[in-house]
């Protein structure tokens, strides 16, 4: 099958689906996209399965060679995406044909990209996902990165449909509104001084900041308790070690572990910390689980009222 | 049993804050009696020590309807039996070369190499959880006697089948990784093979027993140097 080589691999392009689900009883993580709902909106613009195998562009760099003629289409972060040397819109599909030049370049705003194709990029799943997880050495191709002359397979796509997003409904990566955590499992173990601290001061993003947690500096809240019996890790959880500094645990976090947590964070906001780069400063506010999963549904609503506009090619 | 929020579509069960067979037996019906409560609402269980995190589909379910479906497991109690999991017999080749803490274990505990082999493959593990890397099974309880704190520098590469021990825990790594726990031997089964039916030869819940083999065994068995 042919499809697409990889001439350029960028900082740290991974090959992921909507993450695999349902396999932590033997120690997998999840993996998938940080930014679920620009990797949604790349699939819905090529009227693909919602969870179809895309890449995600951390910061950028990725240079592609189409051997097939398709549709992409480019959301997420602000990469800019040149055709052929030619910079073209985000979050709008495009044709492309065999022998065309593909840039996603470095990220002006937001971390990820998300670059998918009609029907998605034929890769074979393991353990129900085509997710890679860097540190399982699982999913994508051979559980690793990008690499110069990979060759990612996908079909030809003569007709098929594309469609763009209007500006108005793209994500704002500027957005500075403090993220939103749901207070949970160890947060007795952190008094009513040391929450009004973490909830009033600018935390900054550290440079350990990975697809396992963001690592962040700022005013120490140090758990009165320096472990636990080690237990399950949510996503978004923000654990706290006796050094006082949290850390937030993102998509491919360890499944358990023995620090304490003062809650997480709502998977939203999760997402806009995800976009964000070492160094940015960020805030935190408290939410409750109600308002979460009220949010939650809001956005689903949402995201389903949204009519994006037909692309003619 | 006590519940706490873990994030918003997650909940944390509590059943103790010990290492204990009969909280982790709980866990484990926690574990059946929650797939069963829940059916298709349930994404995902993360079942340790004393605790059992439970994911569950927000566009189906709310944490209330997940905390009253749950309401029947405060009713567990310790008096019940202990449910025996299988028991799985691990082949360990034990040596200063294949387990470069053992002799400083040794030391600390004030014990020869050959009294910490024989504690060590003379006790019955239980699998309390498995996690922080795939296949990665905490076994418990390590006789006091060899119990030892983890490494202070933690190492770059662990190699694969490496069986360690940090405080009371004892684990075989599944892959080569990071790793800060004290290395006393090597083990040449997989602990998790991605392609294998069964991926791993343990579950929750199950007994593990460790058997000394000498190096030609182990190259013999297939462990790698």
């Amino acid at each position: 099958m042919s499809g697409f080589k990889v001439r350029q691999p960028g900082l740290m392009t991974l090959i992921t689906d909507g993450g695999r689900i349902g396999h932590h009883r033997i120690g997998l993580t999840t993996g998938g996209p940080l930014d679920p709902t620009a990797f949604a909106w790349a699939n819905r613009l090529l009227g693909n399965d919602p969870t179809a195998t895309a890449l995600e562009v951390s910061i950028g760099g990725l240079v592609l060679e189409a051997e097939v003629d398709t549709w992409l289409v480019l959301t997420g972060g602000e990469l800019p995406l040149k055709i052929n040397g030619q910079e073209v819109e985000r979050w709008h599909a495009h044709r492309v044909k065999a022998g065309d030049r593909i840039e996603a370049g470095f990220s002006q705003m937001g971390a990820r990209g998300y670059l998918a194709v009609s029907g998605g990029f034929d890769i074979q799943p393991m353990f129900g996902s085509t997710a890679t997880v860097q540190r399982e050495k699982l999913g994508g191709l051979n559980g690793q990165k990008l690499q110069s002359g990979d060759l990612l397979p996908c079909a030809p796509a003569t007709d098929g449909s594309g469609f763009r997003l209007p500006k108005r409904y793209q994500p704002n990566y500027r957005d500075a509104a403090p993220l939103r955590v749901i207070l949970g499992y160890q947060q007795d173990a952190f008094s009513a001084v040391q929450k009004q601290l973490f909830f009033t001061s600018t935390y900054r993003i550290s440079d350990r900041a990975d697809r396992m947690g963001y690592r962040l500096e700022g005013p120490a809240i140090p758990p009165s308790i320096n472990g636990i019996l080690s237990e399950g890790i949510c996503l978004g959880a923000i654990q706290v070690p006796s050094d006082g500094q949290p850390i937030v645990l993102l998509n491919d976090r360890q499944t358990i572990g023995g620090y304490p947590k003062i809650g997480s964070l709502f998977s939203q906001d999760l997402a806009r910390l995800a976009q964000m780069l070492p160094g940015t400063e960020i805030s935190f506010t408290p939410f409750t689980q109600d308002e979460a999963h009220n949010q939650l549904l809001l956005n689903q609503r949402y995201y389903s009222m949204i009519e994006p506009i037909a692309v003619t090619p | 049993m006590r519940v706490d929020v873990a994030g918003e579509n997650s909940l944390i069960l509590y059943f103790g804050d010990t290492t204990d067979p009969r909280i982790s037996a709980q866990v484990q019906q926690a574990v059946s009696d929650t797939e069963r409560l829940l059916g298709d609402a349930l994404i995902d269980l993360v079942p340790s020590y004393a605790s059992l995190l439970v994911i569950y589909n927000p566009f189906v379910i709310d944490h209330l309807e997940v905390r009253k479906r749950l309401q029947s497991l405060t009713n567990y109690t310790t008096a019940g039996e202990v449910t025996e999991g299988a028991l799985i017999k691990l082949p360990v080749w034990y040596s200063t070369e294949s387990g470069p803490d053992l002799e400083a274990l040794a030391q600390k505990a004030d014990l020869s190499v050959d009294e910490v082999i024989a504690l060590h493959s003379s006790t019955e593990y239980r699998v309390y959880a498995i996690g922080f890397a795939p296949g990665f099974a905490y076994l418990g309880q390590v006789d006091e006697r060899i119990a030892a704190p983890r490494l202070s520098t933690p190492r770059q590469t662990v190699p694969r089948g490496s069986i360690a021990i940090a405080d009371r825990q004892t684990a075989i790594y599944p892959s080569a990784s990071p790793g800060g726990w004290n290395l006393i031997g090597r083990c040449p089964t997989r602990m998790f093979d991605p392609d294998s039916d069964p991926c791993m030869p343990v579950q929750v819940g199950d007994r593990v027993g460790f058997e000394p083999i000498s190096k030609e065994r182990y190259l013999e068995l297939g462990g790698e140097l």
